[in-house]
């Protein structure tokens, strides 16, 4: 019948042909951020019950180092583990950076067609490798050289970080490689027209103004780092000491809630000491994302 | 052309939808007959799914069971999980599984009311041994020397007769089950020294990396030796299945399956293969003890 | 004089430097290929592909382990494919610049960086135990497809947006609606784009481990390949059932494994592993060039 009078002829046409895929992509796009708040509120509700049920103080948590969760009183201080997630995140970063950034500068200026043809699709292959696989060299290949080039255990900060650089450099170069090629072309031309050199240019003109898209990259980097788990866990020795020295075991927060978090039973202050680990694995990986956006818009807005 | 694609775009949304909701509906025609209500199981042929749950040190002979248990059973289902022993006895006692594999006690793991719903079913014995990396020219510690060196007093092998090497002490994670049995048997519950031991998650790794790590001591089933790494007596007690079974050698712990309630159907059928003598012998060739060979209990 | 030859100087050095580092970065790539392929070429045989697995003695293969990572694979694109493309339709063509949207975008960034352990915790949760299914593939898929999520949506967004607005435009001036004008013209025309970010999704499920450990489980019934009803516990098709994935079965036969050659078929299912990984990647390549070939072929 509503098709017989023009204006509701329009309104079938349009809810057919436009307002029926908007509101599904609509709503699928919203799913996308329904999920995150979903599991941000699991984990909020199971990650705070070590506190409200008054089983675990909170300051000691997160500012003591003694972690004794299986002795009489339990101590639950996350401390050591924090700042080894930070320590080991750290200097993977210092560690991938440099040869991300070479290798970006390779894709984006030097030889833009090698780039593509070679390091692109290389770079998505170091993506699709399986942590576990990067555990398993790291244990069979790394630990052993690293224990007798440098001494000590082979199971060491060095040892992680080493495994976690190769781990975020795909996610570094080519966010930098987006980032350089994005630049409008007259920055190059006016530069090389003024008779710089590339290198000259690459590092006057080019890397300070990818600068944030650069930024961006790396501490995407980091967040992918800290929350690395399985690889980790198998190469640091997970010693619950912060480390003196770059081959020292060591332990942080991913390899602490893997190891435990199976052999604990959900609802006692242990487990839940362990989704409050979670938690924060969460909030700081949120505060990586705002970081790092903020780098961007420090550059979107010069 | 323009509308067949449309058309494979919104077809592959419907089947996309549809595999979803069919997701939502299809397991109660795929879990409804679990054995522990199957009214069949007494009569006829056997039939339903088990869950098993947990212990990873009990997965491999769960594992073993369940393969010989379905040629026997064809219509019997059994699935081995492992996760831990925490995770068997959080799924055990919420009803997600039909059995929790655990290392350990209920009572040590849960509250007692909770531990109070679960019967307990002690399918085999385990020991456990002390291992070196083989360097290491000890063979022999006694409790007190054990003790010494987990607990960071004796840092050097040569101050219990071997060469000047530093100890490399490499523990098990603190919830682990291995390491609760070790530290109340063989450590007489001693605390370990913390922030001096590596910690490895499981018997694979710590096997390797005592293989691998000059100086190494670490603590292992029995079932996961194989050469790699040399196994130490204790006391002069050689850890093996005779002198556990007497008694002599004392690190050793049963291995847990625990029911909701009294099991029924297949899921009492798989325990009562565990337990029957046709599967003893698969048992002692996987390297734990059957529990009917033990001439000591706890 | 000195001057001009200085920074010519440098400019070579620094280009020989890059060069060197990108090269670097190739080889080692190389290296680990190589070193798995060596490593693991005992394995690499049709034996080891397709027969089931031992649990006391050696000589056991992948067969089940490589079927479930397979099809895991496929029933997760199912779910992700369709919602993390019209997420990335919406994002690029109906999201308006604004703080809703911003907070968008946060939401699905967090997503993206979540670390998996996570993302399997809470399908432990959700999946395995709200829902009832207990340990199940689709529980796995659907865990593995909150990974993916993000990742396809935001490739898709991105080669909707790479489409010269030209087109766009061209359509909207002929009377298209949006939708129709995305449906019909950018999206076609974004597919090689899209169609990348699908299979590197598809490759990370591929080696997704920690994840599925809590969801998909780390056990496989027995399961008879002649059975293809999807409904009976035995099929392989059954999305209900308990699937050990290929990465799931490294690292459980690396950590419990009671297997004597436990070394050999960790280093067998990482060459196995690496090789798929390869050709989910040479296949995006393909695909997206045969399609790109075909948009632009077609118009000359």
């Amino acid at each position: 019948m509503a098709g017989k009078s023009p204006i509701g002829r329009i309104n079938a046409y349009y809810w057919k042909h436009e307002g029926l895929g908007r509101a599904l992509a609509t709503a699928l796009g919203f799913l996308l951020a329904g999920i995150t708040l979903a599991l941000i509120g699991f984990l909020a509700v199971k990650g705070l019950a070590a506190f409200t049920t008054g089983r675990v103080p909170f300051l000691a948590f997160l500012f003591s180092t003694k972690w004794a969760p299986d002795s009489d009183p339990p101590a639950f201080g996350i401390l050591v583990f924090l700042v080894g997630s930070v320590l080991l995140s750290l200097l993977a970063i210092a560690i991938s950076t440099p040869f991300s950034l070479a290798t970006a500068l390779f894709i984006a200026e030097i030889s833009p067609k090698a780039g593509r043809r070679i390091l692109q699709p290389a770079i998505e292959i170091f993506v699709g490798i399986p942590s576990v696989v990067y555990g398993w060299i790291g244990l069979s290949v790394l630990v052993p050289f690293i224990r007798k080039a440098f001494g000590g255990l082979g199971f060491s900060l060095l040892s992680g970080a080493l495994v976690l650089a190769v781990m975020v450099f795909p996610t570094i170069a080519s966010l930098s490689a987006d980032a350089i090629r994005a630049l409008p072309a007259e920055y190059r031309e006016g530069s090389l027209a003024l008779g710089a050199t590339r290198w000259q240019t690459i590092r006057r003109v080019l890397l300070p103004a990818a600068l944030p898209g650069i930024l961006t990259g790396v501490v995407l980097g980091l967040a992918r780092a800290f929350g690395e788990a399985l690889a980790v866990q198998m190469v640091i020795g997970n010693r619950v000491r912060i480390p003196g020295r770059l081959t020292d075991a060591m332990a942080n927060l991913t390899s602490l809630i893997t190891m435990d978090m199976g052999n604990t039973v959900m609802g006692t202050p242990w487990n839940d000491a362990l989704w409050s680990m979670a938690l924060i694995l969460l909030l700081l990986s949120c505060g990586f994302i705002l970081l790092a956006r903020a780098a961007g818009r420090k550059g979107a807005a010069r | 052309m323009n509308t067949r694609r449309t058309l494979s775009i919104v077809s592959v949304l419907a089947v996309a939808v549809a595999v979803v909701l069919a997701g939502c509906a299809a397991p109660t025609a795929t879990t409804a007959p679990t054995g522990s209500n199957d009214p069949s199981a007494t009569s006829g042929p056997l039939t339903g799914t088990v869950l098993a749950v947990g212990s990873s040190a009990l997965q491999p002979l769960a594992q073993k069971a369940a393969e010989l248990f379905m040629v026997a059973h064809s219509g019997v289902t059994v699935t081995v999980q492992g996760g831990g022993s925490g995770t068997g006895l959080t799924q055990v006692s919420t009803g997600n599984a039909d059995i929790g594999n655990s290392d350990l006690y209920a009572e040590d793991k849960l509250d007692a009311a909770t531990a109070a719903t679960l019967v307990d079913h002690k399918v085999c014995v385990v020991g456990f041994a002390a291992v070196v990396h083989k360097d290491v020219a000890v063979t022999d510690l006694t409790q007190a020397q054990l003790i010494d060196i987990f607990t960071g007093r004796i840092t050097n092998w040569k101050d219990v007769g071997g060469a000047d090497e530093a100890i490399v002490l490499i523990n098990r994670p603190a919830s682990s089950g291995t390491r609760a049995t070790f530290k109340k048997h063989a450590l007489a519950g001693a605390d370990e020294a913390t922030g001096v031991a590596l910690t490895e998650d499981s018997s694979g790794t710590v096997r390797s990396t005592v293989a691998g790590t000059p100086g190494a001591i670490s603590y292992l089933a029995l079932s996961y030796l194989d050469g790699s790494v040399n196994a130490l007596s204790l006391d002069g007690n050689a850890a093996n299945p005779e002198n556990i079974a007497s008694g002599k050698y004392p690190v050793w712990s049963y291995e847990h399956m625990y029911t909701k309630g009294e099991p029924a159907g297949a899921v009492k059928a798989f325990l009562d293969y565990l337990a029957g003598d046709v599967f003893k012998s698969s048992i002692s060739d996987l390297g734990y003890i059957p529990v009917s060979d033990m001439k000591v209990s706890r | 004089m000195k001057r001009l030859v200085k920074p010519r100087t440098s400019d070579r050095l620094a280009s020989a430097a890059i060069s060197a580092v990108a090269g670097a970065a190739v080889a080692l790539l190389a290296a680990f290929i190589g070193y798995f392929l060596w490593s693991g070429r005992s394995e690499l045989n049709l034996h080891f592909l397709v027969s089931a697995p031992e649990f006391s003695k050696a000589g056991g293969g992948i067969g089940p382990q490589l079927f479930n990572s397979i099809y895991l694979v496929f029933l997760s694109s199912l779910v992700s494919v369709p919602i993390g493309v019209a997420a990335g339709m919406y994002l690029a063509e109906y999201a308006r610049p604004g703080r809703t949207t911003d907070l968008l975008r946060l939401a699905i960034e967090t997503l993206s960086s979540l670390p998996s352990i996570v993302v399997g915790l809470f399908g432990l949760l959700v999946f395995v135990t709200l829902t009832g299914w207990k340990y199940t593939l689709m529980g796995g898929a659907l865990a593995v497809s909150i990974l993916n999520l993000p990742v396809i949506a935001r490739t898709s967004e991105d080669a909707i947006r790479s489409i010269p607005p030209s087109i766009k435009e061209g359509s909207l001036a002929l009377g298209a609606t949006r939708w129709q004008t995305l449906v019909r013209v950018l999206v076609p025309s974004a597919l090689p784009g899209i169609l990348t970010g699908v299979i590197l999704a598809a490759g990370r499920a591929f080696g997704e481990a920690a994840t599925l450990l809590y969801t998909a489980g780390m056990s496989s019934p027995k399961l008879d390949f002649s059975n293809w009803n999807p409904f009976s516990a035995t099929s392989p098709l059954n999305p209900f059932r308990p699937a050990e994935t290929l990465a799931v079965y490294i690292w459980k036969v690396n950590s419990e494994g009671l297997v004597p050659d436990a070394r050999q078929i960790a280093d067998g299912a990482s060459a196995v592993l690496i090789l798929s990984v390869l050709a989910f990647n040479l296949l995006a390549r393909a695909l997206s060039r045969a399609l790109h070939r075909r948009f632009t072929g077609g118009k000359a």
